[in-house]
């Protein structure tokens, strides 16, 4: 099994020694050697304890999907093509055989190129997609960073979408109401809080939305690219806020392309490809690794 | 299913929200607001008194208030089941990214629809002083058809949702079903006026008929219980529109239970 923490990297093949539980359900499958060393865990018993707990904990994850070479979503296709025989299906594995764990305040990057699968892992840690294999453990609250509004309803005002989104995130109403002006400052809108989304700027929609967002102290964060909102001067705030939060001890999740990103905001990542994680390590390891993995492809 | 339970206590600010958002924002652009709610069967109400009153409209009971209690129950089924077969759809983009309880977005949708047929039934309160229409305690009994149909409404809601994250074109067909539905429920004609007895089955089989006609015997001083002409016997419209409602309810539950993992994959 992968451990985030210190795992071994298999491109580097330093012996980096696995945490105890990071050998007990070795996968064979696998695409990291993580049973490599055998004697790694025993030497590391001892330092267990200083370790935070577990806050995620994904185990032998796999997401089959099922696409038709022509989408059917109409009750007339369907029948024309029943009737027809064609409905087939191919398969493929979004994910296949992942493990991770990642422990309180870990900082990860998850790297990849499109298609890699890195949303649909995040799609089962934060529990709207059911993994067709294997099991996803997350001990506390997630909040999703989405972008630019997303989850807002356009006829809606600012000030009415706050109580809106911060339900869906799972807030209360009297802590929305609590922290209702924090949000609104944070956000900069001004009276433009009681005006409809819908003539907002996307700058606007995405200063309310991290607003919403980061107002309560999530211990699970979770961001897919979204760092890049607002103007430069929102960008500035907004990662005071992450850093501060990061310094509270949130454990983030965040999802990139560029390297540069990963190694300013996680001290830990993994890469996957093609559904399998092929690394995971120290940030600045395997951003070198990923960026040697590019340079390769092209 | 203690899983269950917790979030539903988690979930019922969100579950009120999304009862409130549809409420406001149905009315949030006309002039005259939540009182569409109240004119909106009045208006048809007129309408359909003046074009079939003399037509099929002879008989005891007062042809307005008749063809209201019709009205009323019919528009909440219809515009319920109509926006409950959307909501799921509606609110893709959320059901891919935050984790919410997925039979918040039709049950939500019902309930508003509820909400804003209780408020339209001030209508029929003021119709029935109007036309001087004697209450008496049988009104008491209107409560058990009121259950019943929000029961069904959510129960064709929760399947329809379903369907229709699989096969879009169900709004359509939906349309057309509940015409047939609306024709069949006798709101603007009394059915003892259809003269061929072999079409009479249609009141023995359409539950929304049972409905309506239970609410009528309360509103009339009837009870519910009581046969209904030579079509069925006594209790008959009670126990159908009973068991259809909490049959179908679990019906639409087990359905949506079975295939929610895969809406989003679809939506």
């Amino acid at each position: 099994m992968e451990e985030i923490n210190d795992s071994l990297s298999p491109v580097t093949q330093e012996p980096v020694p696995a945490v105890t539980e990071a050998v007990k359900t070795a996968d064979p499958g696998a695409a990291t050697p993580a049973g490599a060393e055998p004697e790694a865990p025993k030497k590391k018993k001892k330092k267990k304890k200083k370790l935070p707990p577990k806050v995620i904990v994904v185990e032998n994850l796999g997401v089959r999907f099922r696409i038709q070479e022509q989408k059917v979503d109409s009750l007339k296709e369907y029948f024309v093509r029943l009737v027809k025989r064609k409905l087939n299906y191919k398969e493929f594995w979004a994910l296949k055989e992942v493990n991770l764990k990642i422990r309180k305040g870990d900082r990860v990057g998850i790297l990849g190129l499109n298609g890699a699968g890195k949303s649909t892992l995040l799609k089962c840690i934060a529990g709207v997609l059911k993994p067709t294999e294997g099991t996803v453990t997350v001990k506390g609250n997630i909040v999703p960073l989405l972008e630019l509004g997303a989850g807002f309803d356009k006829d809606y005002t600012g000030a009415e979408n706050i109580y809106f989104y911060g339900s869906m995130l799972g807030y209360s109403k009297a802590f929305i109401k609590e922290r209702f002006n924090e949000i609104v400052e944070f956000s900069e809108l001004g009276s433009f809080i009681n005006v409809p989304v819908k003539n907002y700027s996307s700058g606007m929609k995405a200063r309310l939305g991290f607003s919403i967002a980061t107002v309560v102290d999530p211990e699970i964060l979770i961001l897919d690219e979204v760092l890049s909102v607002g103007d430069a001067k929102f960008r500035k705030k907004s990662s005071k806020k992450l850093a501060k939060m990061m310094k509270k001890g949130v454990t983030v999740l965040f999802v990139s392309h560029s390297s540069e990103q990963v190694i300013a905001n996680c001290n830990k990542a993994i890469i996957l490809d093609h559904g399998h994680v092929i690394a995971s390590g120290k940030a600045e390891k395997i951003c070198a690794q990923y960026e040697e993995m590019i340079s390769d492809k092209n | 299913m203690k899983e269950f339970i917790n979030n539903l206590k988690k979930f019922r600010f969100l579950f009120w929200e999304l009862v409130k958002k549809d409420i406001k924002l149905k009315y949030r652009s006309s002039v005259l607001g939540v009182f569409w709610t109240l004119l909106e069967p009045l208006l048809t109400m007129i309408v359909l008194t003046l074009v079939f009153s003399e037509l099929l409209g002879k008989g005891d009971d007062n042809f307005p208030v008749y063809i209201l209690c019709g009205r009323l129950l019919y528009g909440f089924f219809s515009n319920g089941t109509k926006v409950a077969l959307k909501s799921v759809r509606k609110h893709g983009t959320m059901i891919g990214k935050v984790y919410v309880p997925k039979y918040m977005y039709p049950l939500s949708a019902v309930v508003s629809n509820y909400i804003m047929f209780m408020i339209s039934l001030i209508v029929l309160v003021g119709v029935m002083i109007f036309e001087k229409v004697k209450v008496t305690v049988y009104i008491f009994q209107a409560f058990v058809p009121m259950v019943l149909i929000l029961i069904m409404t959510m129960g064709v809601g929760l399947m329809l949702s379903t369907f229709n994250v699989f096969f879009r074109d169900l709004e359509y067909l939906w349309t057309v079903g509940l015409m047939l539905i609306m024709y069949t429920c006798a709101i603007f004609y009394k059915v003892d006026k259809i003269k061929s007895a072999s079409n009479l089955w249609i009141f023995k089989v359409n539950p929304l008929y049972s409905l309506i006609y239970m609410f009528r015997n309360s509103v009339f001083g009837r009870s519910i219980m009581a046969a209904d002409g030579e079509i069925v016997g006594a209790g008959y419209h009670f126990w159908y529109a009973l068991i259809f409602s909490v049959v179908v309810f679990l019906l639409g539950v087990l359905v949506f239970w079975r295939k929610q993992d895969k809406f989003i994959l679809y939506v």
